[in-house]
């Protein structure tokens, strides 16, 4: 029997892992997809908030405050890309002014260190492609970007490392009250567990509800965004918002860790799970949002588009507690916005709860923080890279052209533990495909170098879900 | 740092041309880089026949093409380093570059030729919504896939685009057993070859919807169906126009862009109609001994004239070696206007232009009875007659400067005369 069993290997589900990866502990880690972070963590804005958005005095504001505060620590420990570029919320008229002031005074007595407001001028000094119809803005010191599939990969491989167990493509589809705790059913295993956290993300209801009379309900919410080629990454220096309205926390435009440019997301509840797509509509919007915010753009750059579920609830709050129906149930759910920043206090607060079940909880005293960073070949300089080359000249062959992979980076993520087993795994651990031509050149060569790797044929390899072949045969 | 008179960067067809020609004219100690593991280019996946009509007179495939022109390189004695990435052109003239063999490798340059090709278009950049599952791939990319590892990629198929690498997919899929249910084209012309509408859809009854567009994709793990509908004169969707084909595969033929990352880095000026540098007779770029010529340049329709092209970069790059170029000489700046989207080269020093000029140009639709009319200084200098011209067909023009004597006005227009009804 484990003592706890993680549901959801999304940043929530991964962070509380690797926590619980401290204490001695017999810990699962499953998810229903082929990947860690497959579900919300892969398709949302990457931002670390500062934490004036959110109401006083709620969860969200609480742990979105600590949660920045931690970010720094792990990314270091995890060697996850994290930048704290700064936030701005622009305000174009005096109705949005006031607002600004709103969100400044909400910041103060939410705790958010290093905010001032700025006139247009000291904006347009910041961000010079902004549209000069600009008038003011709020200026967050402490808004950040992170990886947010990279930390979640990370946290799972550092968890991973020190004791827990993964189970992929495994969705729980039942779950009993056995005694001392719990039996669900995941893929074809069936597990025993002493303690259930749920963080299944928009399932969290369905997670909920085998085993507890409703008491939330995950409204999806769905997020659209365009991703710009690097060419126009530095378009803007900080995470940029329009100011909040009914349809969410504003559109916004920033750069990615990577230096790619970001622009999203609508806001527009779906009535089901799965609804993913893009939309001509959304997709309209943003880029009227964004020829309106900035001086000029041009959408030829635009290399990708995706979409992303919010799961959010009625009350708009997190929801992390123990559920009153069944001891040792623990729901983490709701984790909208701002749940990435939050996701290290989450933990925290979980592990608390938690503490009040176990008793006499021991902390592991090999615990190792550390994961050994990933190669990132082309950040090295010229007399790394020769080195390297000498020793493993697979280091020496470019997969990737636009964005300059190696093969010796990619046979890395997939040796990995929780290493990349499809072509997207690929991709969100080194990047091959991620760049301006989207695999175009390098996707079978990434395949041959999986197919090689895990001893398969290259028919098996899949882009992302068991169910995502590439390749349906053999030529005549 | 190892040195070279001229290192053409990019194995393919306008590499290949261009350094056998400079070569041809004396050039000693050339090197070229080629990123993937064999020369040709995308000219080895190209199976298909209609290459060499212009400059060999008769039919060959992709591969075979290539190889007349890879033999003659390795008669020649020209280096070449294979599975070899330039990294970085600088405007001195220094190459970096790394492979698995030599590592990184630093290199001056007499003079370089730019020979990069293009790539293709994405889905983003295009704006297809839906979902985004296995399936969706880039016409080149199946091509790579069904020609040289001879795997499959789908069995029921819809194309968006009817440029000439997604129409002769149409063909090639369906004589490997798949079904392709329609190609999609968002203009109210075919962006390819005619001899390719022929010969790829209409011999095979795949039918082509012009004025249309993908308006969504279905399908979790792997298409599932792809839904096509007619577009206003704003390439707007109109409602109610929807077509929805059940099928396992799309592929995107929606165009090429020249693959110029690394003249940014050397800082070479870039067209942006074309997407490739700022030429001129000698093709030669913003950069003083930098060249440039085939895709990089702009996207050509048939390789000849990129051999064509090439062989002039080639040619010119040993001149300038040598000394012979000049650069301080009286330059007309050309320029398309009414209907010629772009001409290429983009000036013309008039020192270096032995007799004639081929210029080379795209028009902005299709057009009939037309004459090209070239003026400078209001004068026409030249007037030629064509009978039917599209986007799709490249125009070329030989223009006699011999006897050309430059007015005050530096600039020269070509454009669009339509016949008066």
């Amino acid at each position: 029997m484990y003592d706890i069993t993680v549901i959801g290997a999304g940043i929530t589900g991964t962070f509380i892992a690797r926590e619980l990866s401290r204490y001695q502990l017999r810990v699962l880690l499953v998810d229903k997809e082929n990947d860690i972070a497959n579900g919300t963590t892969k398709a949302n804005s990457a931002i670390v908030h500062a934490g004036y958005d959110a109401t006083e005095g709620t969860l969200k504001a609480k742990l979105n405050v600590r949660g920045n505060e931690l970010y720094e620590k792990v990314c270091q420990e995890l060697h996850v890309p994290f930048k704290r570029i700064g936030s701005l919320v622009l305000a174009f008229n005096q109705q949005e002014v006031e607002t600004v002031q709103e969100l400044f005074e909400r910041g103060i007595k939410n705790g958010v260190p290093q905010m001032e407001i700025l006139d247009k001028e000291s904006v347009l000094k910041l961000e010079n492609n902004l549209s000069e119809e600009v008038v003011g803005a709020l200026y967050a010191k402490t808004g950040g970007i992170v990886g947010p599939w990279e930390l979640a990969i990370a946290l799972a491989e550092n968890a991973l490392e020190n004791g827990v167990e993964l189970l992929l493509n495994s969705p729980v589809t039942d779950m009993k009250k056995i005694a001392g705790g719990y039996c669900i059913t995941a893929g074809d295993r069936k597990i025993e567990s002493k303690i259930i956290i749920n963080c299944a993300g928009i399932h969290t209801d369905d997670i909920n509800n085998m085993i507890n009379s409703p008491s939330f309900e995950i409204l999806p919410n769905r997020g659209e965004y365009n991703l710009f080629d690097k060419s126009v990454g530095n378009v803007v220096n900080s995470v940029v918002f329009r100011c909040p309205s009914e349809a969410g926390k504003g559109v916004l435009i920033m750069p990615t860790v990577h230096g790619n440019l970001l622009v999203g997301p609508t806001s527009e509840y779906v009535e089901n799970k799965t609804s993913v797509e893009t939309t001509f509509e959304g997709l309209t919007f943003i880029n009227d949002h964004t020829k309106h915010t900035l001086k000029e753009i041009s959408f030829q750059n635009v290399i990708t588009s995706f979409t992303g579920l919010r799961a959010k609830t009625r009350t708009q709050d997190f929801i992390i507690e123990e559920s009153k129906e069944s001891q040792g149930f623990f729901n983490v759910a709701g984790i909208d916005s701002p749940g990435l920043t939050a996701a290290p206090a989450i933990a925290e607060y979980v592990i608390e709860l938690v503490k009040a079940r176990i008793e006499n909880l021991e902390i592991k005293q090999d615990f190792n923080p550390n994961t050994r960073p990933n190669i990132h070949f082309m950040e090295l300089p010229d007399s790394e890279k020769a080195k390297l080359i000498e020793k493993d000249p697979r280091f020496g062959r470019i997969i990737c052209r636009c964005e300059n992979i190696t093969e010796g980076e990619i046979v890395d993520v997939i040796k990995r533990k929780a290493g990349a087993t499809t072509l997207d795994g690929v991709k969100r651990r080194a990047r091959p495909g991620s760049g301006r031509c989207q695999g175009g050149f390098c996707a079978p060569r990434v395949m041959e170098i999986l197919a090689r790797e895990q001893g398969t044929d290259v028919a098996e390899v899949v882009k992302d879900g068991l169910g995502s072949y590439i390749l349906t045969g053999k030529t005549k | 740092m190892l040195q070279y008179d001229i290192v053409v960067i990019g194995g393919g067809p306008a590499g290949l041309a261009a350094a056998i020609e400079a070569r041809k004219n004396g050039v000693k100690k050339i090197l070229i880089i080629e990123r993937d593991r064999e020369l040709g280019g995308i000219l080895q996946q190209c199976i298909h026949n209609g290459f060499g009509l212009h400059i060999f007179k008769e039919e060959l495939t992709g591969p075979e093409y290539a190889e007349r022109f890879i033999k003659e390189l390795i008669t020649m004695d020209i280096e070449y380093k294979l599975d070899t990435m330039v990294l970085e052109v600088s405007d001195s003239k220094v190459i970096t570059a790394m492979n698995a063999t030599d590592g990184i490798l630093h290199i001056q340059a007499k003079a370089i030729i730019l020979a990069m090709g293009c790539r293709e278009r994405t889905r983003g950049a295009i704006r297809i919504p839906g979902t985004r599952p296995a399936g969706v791939m880039a016409a080149g990319t199946a091509q790579r896939f069904v020609n040289i590892e001879g795997d499959m990629i789908g069995k029921r198929i819809v194309i968006l685009g009817s440029g000439d690498i997604g129409l002769i997919m149409a063909r090639r899929l369906t004589l490997e057993g798949a079904d392709v249910l329609a190609v999609a084209e968002l203009m109210s012309y075919s962006g390819g070859l005619t001899r390719n509408i022929v010969q790829c859809l209409e011999d095979f009854n795949i039918p082509l919807y012009l004025n249309h567009t993908v308006v969504n994709i279905e399908g979790h793990d792997r298409v599932e169906a792809v839904t096509i509908a007619q577009v206003d004169e704003k390439y707007k969707p109109i409602k109610g126009t929807e077509k929805r084909f059940e099928c396992d595969t799309l592929l995107l033929s929606v165009g090429l862009i020249p693959e110029n990352e690394l003249s940014k880095s050397a800082g070479i000026a870039l067209d942006n109609v074309t997407g490739g540098p700022i030429v001129n007779e000698s093709m030669e770029t913003s950069v003083e001994g930098i060249f440039a010529c085939g895709n990089v340049v702009h996207v050509h329709d048939l390789v000849d004239w990129v051999t064509e092209e090439s062989r002039r970069a080639g040619s010119s790059a040993a001149k300038y070696i040598k000394g012979q170029i000049q650069s301080n000489c009286k330059t007309i700046k050309l320029k398309g206007i009414n209907g010629v989207r772009y001409v290429v080269p983009h000036q013309i020093r008039l020192d270096n232009i032995e007799q004639t000029v081929e210029l080379m140009m795209r028009v902005d639709n299709i057009y009939k009875d037309i004459k090209f009319v070239i003026k400078s200084n209001g004068e026409v200098i030249k007037e030629v007659k064509r009978k039917h011209v599209a986007p799709g067909e490249m125009e070329t023009i030989k223009l006699d400067l011999s006897k050309f004597t430059p007015g005050d006005c530096d600039e020269m227009y070509i454009e669009i005369v339509e016949k008066e009804a």
